[in-house]
């Protein structure tokens, strides 16, 4: 789960990490009453959950209240397009309006979870403001690595390692080793599986601060977090994403028109790749997951069958968890409660085949059977590109 | 031969008073596998389906010699009945449950790396080695025995292949489903050492998918150790960056993790690589019959 800048900068203010003063609003003419609280050059920032924000516009330097109105009103309801949003942008809501500091360096620092060593790993490094992907790829040298022991956590010593590699000292260095320390202990007691600041700056009057700020959560704990459960806003997310979250359906919106529902994470992708050798465009990802119930299937199909864009769906199932009965009950009571005219192409295998083909076939409803996901991925293709 | 799990297997099921423990644990012993019982703390001295249940792993061990676990535990506590198994001196812990907390994981296998217990999954479809022992939630009705070994980060994708095969009337050695989350217990390289070690294995067949770099460092491996030939697919050819697919770990981030990085590394590993899923059972065959 991601969060906004403003949202981080509360946590990270929790854990000790020095941010910026600064406070976040929903109205110009809130965002000039925070910027009169601060006083001196404020900047205004708006919060989406997507980096590249000041090349789209979304980040403005005000010299005064009036200024900081005039920002937050050019920025307040825009819709912000850079490299990571969808190509229509994504609506400001909220912005961050916060004390300006002249910049004297720019450094990194982040923790996120190293797979190949089943450990998190704390980066650091002096070009920062850069993506960390560029650094590693031109100039991997200048990225430092300290690994946290699993159980011992992130040692003193390697907060220091990394402080003094950053090239700091005096007081400077005494920040830097408290702001690591208190960035990795924010990582592990909230969960997250990116802790990113991005950059982290040493202001001309030398204060150590987070200028920006990213916090990822790991899914999976969000069950023992509610408060970081509290922090999603939905408003970022793909409306049908939000729909199948509800419904414990993993589905992710893609750009084509055959619409899949399989089970599976796995067979999920290797059916969108199959679409595509077949010479179609997969509409989307969806995964119904191993124990599917009839609601949750009915469920998917609602989802799937609501983005205009489907013309075809290929329903490709191998029971383990889930049987095939219950998916032929589940494709059944959709169909006819949805009154659905979308072809459909059924491939299942696995418990209770047998029945559930019986079922489909004893439904009365138009479906067509593949023998082998290479058949029914030629079968889709072909009805999506008659209906399209 | 096979490896993991054979006829000598004795599996007890943590959480087989659950649905899905009960129902697998039923499945698992239809198969022929050896299901000594359950544990689910509390239930101690009862019985659930015809199966003893006990309060811990350590009395299943001392009572029944259970030498493998077969978890259902939900993810809250899966990490937990995780340690209690290696604790209880199980050699062979499949982990079922999806969901569990990455940090939970993270000190799991630590723990693990000081016992002799070998963890597999979690969040995956577990081991089988056809005709001796199915530990885990896969149709056992699929598989054949036979000589090729089949290791893989997916569950339905994995009955896929193993389907495939057994139409042809090719069987499977032993089946390892290693599971989709970031952090597990068995890799893909421990897996090619079993099979590469294994005499009864003559093929390999390895389904990696997006995110991480397991399949890179398969490719290391099989480059200097594994002199059986590989076959190997890799899913999401087709998946945007950024974005999870269902698996924890399948995830394309910093432009690492794609498929092509990784079919390129199994490719100058000297890896058949296939690039429709409807072909890995016929790679397999033509490989072997080259072979």
């Amino acid at each position: 789960m991601k969060i906004h800048e403003y949202q981080a900068k509360a946590i990270l203010r929790e854990f000790g990490v020095p941010v910026p003063a600064g406070e976040v609003a929903d109205t110009p003419a809130g965002a000039r009453a925070v910027a009169e609280k601060l006083g001196g050059r404020v900047v205004v920032k708006a919060q989406i959950h997507a980096g590249g924000r000041g090349k789209g516009g979304g980040i403005k330097l005000a010299d005064d209240p009036p200024g900081a109105e005039a920002a937050a009103r050019a920025i307040l309801g825009m819709r912000l397009k850079t490299p990571q949003t969808p190509p229509e942008g994504i609506e400001v809501r909220r912005v961050l309006v916060e004390e300006a500091s002249p910049i004297r360096q720019e450094l990194y620092l982040s923790v996120t979870l190293d797979r190949a060593r089943a450990t998190c790993v704390v980066m650091a490094s002096e070009a920062g403001g850069m993506e960390i992907e560029e650094v590693a790829a031109k100039s991997p040298e200048k990225i430092l690595r300290e690994w946290a022991h699993p159980a011992l956590g992130l040692q003193g010593f390697q907060a220091r390692t990394l402080a003094f590699g950053l090239g700091l000292s005096g007081d400077l260095f005494k920040a830097a080793v408290a702001a690591i320390l208190n960035l990795y202990r924010c990582y592990l007691a909230k969960d997250c599986s990116l802790a990113e600041i991005n950059p982290l700056v040493v202001t001309a009057d030398g204060r150590l601060l987070a200028l920006d700020a990213k916090l990822n959560f790991d899914d999976n704990a969000l069950y023992r977090r509610p408060e970081i459960r509290a922090l999603r806003d939905v408003n970022e997310e793909d409306p049908l994403d939000v729909e199948a979250s509800k419904f414990n359906l993993n589905y992710i919106k893609l750009t084509g028109n055959v619409g899949c529902m399989v089970n599976g994470a796995g067979l999920a992708m290797a059916t969108m790749d199959i679409i595509k050798l077949a010479g179609g465009e997969p509409a989307n990802f969806l995964d119904v997951g191993g124990g599917a119930s009839p609601e949750q299937i009915e469920s998917a199909f609602r989802i799937l069958s609501s983005d205009p864009s489907v013309k075809a769906v290929f329903i490709n199932v191998f029971g383990g968890i889930l049987r095939c009965d219950r998916l032929a009950e589940g494709v059944i009571a959709a169909m006819k409660k949805l009154g659905l005219r979308l072809p459909v192409v059924v491939r299942m295998e696995g418990t209770n085949v047998e029945l559930g083909k019986k079922m489909l076939a004893e439904s009365g409803l138009a479906l067509t059977t593949a023998e082998d996901m290479g058949d029914g991925a030629r079968k889709v293709v072909e009805l999506a590109r008659r209906a399209a | 031969m096979s490896i993991l799990a054979d006829k000598r297997t004795r599996v007890v099921v943590q959480g087989i008073t659950g649905r899905e423990g009960a129902f697998h644990a039923a499945r698992c012993k239809e198969y022929g596998t050896t299901v000594v019982g359950g544990v689910t703390p509390g239930k101690g001295g009862t019985t659930h389906d015809g199966f003893p249940v006990w309060n811990t792993v350590a009395e299943a061990v001392a009572q029944e010699g259970a030498n493998c676990a077969l978890i259902f535990v939900p993810p809250a506590a899966a990490a937990d009945a995780i340690l209690e198994a290696a604790g209880a001196g199980v050699v062979l812990i499949v982990c079922v449950t999806e969901g569990i907390p990455v940090a939970d994981m993270v000190r799991a296998k630590h723990f693990l790396a000081s016992t002799p217990s070998r963890l597999v999954g979690p969040n995956c479809p577990g081991v089988i080695t056809p005709g001796q022992a199915k530990i885990g939630i896969m149709p056992g009705h699929i598989h054949t025995p036979g000589a090729v070994g089949v290791v893989s980060r997916s569950g339905t994708l994995t009955y896929e292949v193993v389907q495939q095969l057994t139409q042809r009337g090719i069987g499977q050695s032993t089946c390892v489903g290693i599971g989709g989350d970031p952090v597990n217990g068995t890799s893909f390289v421990d897996v090619l050492r079993l099979f590469s070690e294994d005499p009864e294995t003559r093929a390999i067949m390895l389904i990696g998918e997006i995110g991480g770099t397991a399949e890179e460092e398969a490719a290391v491996l099989i480059k200097e150790r594994v002199k059986k030939p590989v076959v190997a697919f890799i899913c999401g050819q087709t998946a945007p960056p950024g974005r999870r697919m269902g698996h924890a770990g399948a995830i394309i981030a910093g432009g690492k993790g794609t498929a092509a990085e990784k079919m390129a590394a199994l490719g100058a590993a000297g890896v058949t690589l296939v690039k429709s899923p409807a072909e890995m059972g016929a790679t397999v065959e033509s490989v072997l019959k080259s072979a």
